[in-house]
């Protein structure tokens, strides 16, 4: 039984959208189509069943209608668990006057048509998907439902102000209505409108409610195809040895054992490593892991995070990069009549998606296909054709659902796709590279290590004067092709410092300084970036200063952000529904921590408790103010995940190297939350209409700071470095 | 040749009885609802019912399943009717939904001893399941909803 369901369409859209870049794609050329409509997905209708003929109405490059009054909206960002299957889907179906309960989506296919806006390349990142959707997509509603009036316009021979429209139909006066699926193919010959209105917001139907996903019955039947389901006729499985220390070369390799063993077809040397392919994936893993390979262990063979951390501790008491420069921090602290010092760590982190890296290929003479879960698309596909030896437009890639996502699908050198390519030239035939998570964890790509050294002052009357931060880390951007765009001629990395740079607090005299490490460990962005660790060290520090001052640190807060309207109403939400002000059971202490990233203003009031050493989170109240918002249902979910994603790292995660080999290798040495951990959790979302913000990310940074400043207060102790453990409090 | 039943149906298979019966299942079956999260009994994304017992497929051979009766989670309900689905649906529980299969196959285990499962009942049964999208919250609310389903008689 073979499942393709994320298949091109048949028809060839690039004929007939010509253009669709943002401004011009209300002038894409227009065409109908007969014809499957292969890869729609319809809540709870299998693939195949949902496949219909007829004519087909497909103004432009996001939306395409069925005489059968199906609506498919195609997405051109990947669904990782955010929600943008459906959240996307809202945006046009409230600008179409769409059915609902007739809307579907498609992934889109590779084409600079589908190009993040902001971005200028097809990707899914930044907590960005909704905010730049939100024009292309309301744009991109309302340009079908005008073309959709004027055809039945034209068959009542009225004008088209006089109609209007309603739940997937075309109305004009009390009894004329015409069904989106009856003018598809009238509307299919029409031109596209040279300007469309878009609603008042006061009229949404869709737009602010928290609409059902539309991915979740397909997500409870095992429907939901992951790219590590995807499967080809004749298609093998291929398990990469890859090096035990980064930076190591193969330099031999004894297969003797491997090759005679059931099911192995064939066993090759490739860049990533020695590669196994086997008919099945456990055949493969077994030989590979009897497979005998050599190494040269290279450079990193003597690496240690312990001594890496020394190394970052030294090189923080020396002044780096400035970033920042506000008045004299350095003189402020000598004037100061109290100061402290504090420096913070983190490790090394793992994205860590529940489902592995997996990557299939199928390459033939001029063609090859790539089925994975990729959250950069262009990259990938580029990357792929280049190993291909094929033109880009030769390579199609398929986006599957990502089983998780978190940054790690988003691989500047396109790791996971391109040693996957390699494989299928040395296969012949399609072939799927699934990791192991022993594989996936050794894989690279982390979130770098931090140290943050931040001193700061108050004045006789506990007023915050100083604050200088100095942080010692890896830059993610250095040496990719971000690098230009990103850090714009710095010499630091934005990515680093972003959450410190921009210090919300009125502090007369603040220094931010950046020591960018050079360490040959992969890096990559990871769920929040640089804020998963700045507002760890900012957050706490504002609340050791409030210590410091003999102030309430919600209060001494509050004091220092009378100019940050935004921060201030998440702050003061998340501490009124935690009722700050009322005592807890002795043992208990309660945490506050606000943030500003991805444009979005996140706080959390956290309860924890501390017996026997052993931390325990209780209660974590979330405010997130992202102005303007689609679906609030979906913000909700994901605020509470990216706390319990917080929670986890804070609490559990750290990768450690000796010897240049990773320590940990699966959830037994490197844990995530678990159901008996987690706390309640309530989520308050800020009602407003500002500039819309992301929310994939912002509910992370404030998780780890609001669980160590709630130890502070059930224990007296600082915690300064993640993963939290009692034993190093101070 | 290893014989067992899968989701009411009879499959006789010639396969190395060492192999997990999660890659039987995924590979030989075709049946990929079933995910691969660990290898090592640490995550649950795995999880059938062997004669009605959760268990973790990526360490259990395929011989362990012989004469037995399997359920994956494509045999939960053929339509989706299940009060877990139906709960899950109307909590909305999934985001990446990687997970889910392992999550409701563990929580129907716990539902057919436990009709009426307390918070702490709960803890037990689904601490074998992790969520790395943090869909918890939801798993709680949408078990409590479904056994509600099953006790006012709404369900199969
Ligand atoms: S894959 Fe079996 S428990 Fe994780
Ligand atoms: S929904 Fe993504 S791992 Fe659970």
């Amino acid at each position: 039984m073979i499942r393709r369901t994320v298949t091109r369409p048949t028809m060839n859209t690039s004929q007939i959208i010509a253009d669709t870049g943002r401004r011009n794609f209300l002038k894409a050329s227009v065409a109908a189509s007969g014809g499957l409509l292969i890869g729609f997905r319809f809540p709870g209708v299998s693939a195949m069943a949902a496949e219909s003929s007829g004519s087909t109405f497909m103004p432009n490059a996001f939306v395409r209608i069925g005489s059968d009054e199906r609506v498919t909206v195609i997405v051109n960002h990947s669904e990782m668990g955010q929600g943008v299957y459906t959240s996307l889907p809202m945006l046009l179906a409230e600008e179409l006057d769409a059915d609902w309960t007739k809307v579907g989506f498609e992934p889109a296919p590779v084409d600079p048509k589908y190009n993040h806006p902001a971005f200028g390349m097809q990707m899914t990142g930044g907590s960005s998907s909704v905010w730049s959707g939100l024009e292309q997509f309301r744009q991109a509603g309302a340009a079908a439902r005008a073309m959709l009036i004027a055809a039945a316009a034209q068959q009542w021979n009225v004008d088209a102000s006089t109609c209007r429209t309603e739940s997937g139909a075309v109305l004009n006066g009390s009894n004329r209505k015409l069904t989106y699926g009856h003018l598809a193919a009238a509307a299919a010959k029409l031109p596209p409108p040279e300007h469309v209105q878009l609603k008042d917001p006061k009229t949404f139907k869709l737009i602010g409610k928290p609409i059902k996903r539309l991915d979740t019955p397909e997500k409870l039947n095992g429907k939901a195809e992951f790219g590590i389901d995807v499967k080809l006729p004749g298609m093998l499985t291929a398990v990469i040895a890859r090096p035990p220390i980064f930076g190591a070369k193969m330099k031999s390799f004894d297969d003797a054992k491997a090759r005679s063993m059931p099911g192995v077809r064939k066993i090759v040397a490739i860049p990533a490593g020695v590669a196994v392919i086997a008919d099945t994936f456990w055949q493969a893993k077994v030989a590979r892991d009897a497979l005998r390979v050599e190494w040269d262990e290279g450079s990193m063979q003597n690496f240690d995070t312990s001594k890496m951390m020394q190394g970052f501790r030294e090189r923080a008491k020396t002044p780096g990069t400035s970033v920042r420069k506000d008045g004299d921090a350095d003189g402020a602290l000598e004037s100061a009549a109290k100061k402290i010092e504090a420096v913070y760590e983190v490790p090394y982190l793992s994205h860590l998606m529940m489902e592995p890296l997996n990557c299939t290929v199928d390459l033939r003479a001029d063609s090859c296909e790539v089925w994975t879960g990729s959250q950069f698309q262009t990259i990938d596909r580029a990357n792929a054709a280049k190993i291909a030896g094929l033109p880009p437009e030769k390579v199609q890639l398929h986006t599957t659902f990502l089983g998780g996502g978190f940054g790690r699908r988003a691989n500047p050198q396109s790791d996971f796709v391109v040693e996957a390519v390699h494989v299928a030239k040395a296969a012949g035939t399609p072939v799927k590279v699934i990791w192991t998570r022993e594989d996936d964890m050794a894989g690279g790509w982390y979130r770098p290590a931090f140290l943050h050294a931040i001193e700061g002052g108050v004045d006789a009357s506990g007023n915050a004067v100083s604050w200088r931060s100095r942080l010692v880390g890896q830059s993610i951007m250095a040496g990719t092709l971000f690098a230009a765009m990103m850090m714009k001629g710095k010499e630091y990395d934005p990515a680093s410092v972003e959450g410190v740079d921009d210090l919300p607090y009125a502090i007369p005299n603040v220094t931010v300084e950046s020591h960018q490490a050079e360490v040959n460990v992969p890096v990559q962005w990871l769920r929040s970036v640089g804020h998963s660790h700045t507002a760890f060290a900012v957050e706490c520090f504002v609340d050791e200063l409030a210590a410091l001052a003999g102030k309430d640190p919600y209060q001494f807060r509050r004091a220092l952000l009378q100019k940050q309207p935004r921060h201030l109403g998440v702050l003061d939400l998340a501490a009124q529904k935690a009722g700050w002000d009322k005592p807890l059971p002795k043992g208990m202490g309660r945490g506050i921590a606000v943030h500003f990233a991805f444009g979005s203003y996140s706080a959390h009031v956290t309860e924890v408790s501390v017996t026997d050493g052993q931390v325990r989170v209780h209660r974590m109240v979330c405010a997130i103010d992202c102005g303007e918002y689609v679906n609030p249902g979906i913000i909700a979910a994901q605020t509470e995940g990216g706390a319990i994603f917080g929670a986890s790292a804070a609490l559990f995660q750290e990768l450690t190297f000796e010897n240049g080999r990773l320590q940990q290798t699966n959830f037994n040495t490197f844990p995530v939350m678990r159901m008996d951990e987690c706390p309640k959790i309530e989520t308050h979302i800020v009602n407003n209409q500002e500039k819309s913000g992301g929310i994939g990310e912002p509910g992370v940074p404030c998780a780890a700071p609001a669980i160590a400043n709630a130890i502070f207060a059930a224990t007296g102790k600082r915690i300064r470095r993640l993963p939290i453990r009692m034993t190093e409090a101070v | 040749m290893i014989g067992f039943s899968v989701n009411g149906k009879r499959v006789d298979l010639d396969v190395d009885p060492s192999t997990p019966l999660l890659w039987v299942i995924r590979e030989q079956l075709s049946l990929t609802g079933t995910k691969y999260g660990c290898g090592m009994a640490q995550c649950g994304a795995c999880t059938v019912h062997i004669n009605g017992e959760a268990v973790r497929s990526c360490v259990a051979p395929v011989s362990r399943a012989e004469g037995k009766s399997i359920t994956t989670i494509e045999g939960l309900s053929p339509d989706l009717s299940h009060p877990l689905q139906r709960a899950w649906l109307e909590e909305d529980v999934p985001q990446c939904g990687y997970c889910q299969s392992g999550q409701l196959m563990s929580a129907a285990v716990l539902l057919r001893e436990k009709p009426a499962p307390t918070d702490e009942d709960i803890d037990e049964a689904m601490t074998g399941n992790i969520c790395r999208c943090g869909t918890y919250p939801r798993i709680r609310r949408a078990i409590h909803r479904a056994a509600e389903m099953v006790a006012k008689g709404g369900a199969r």
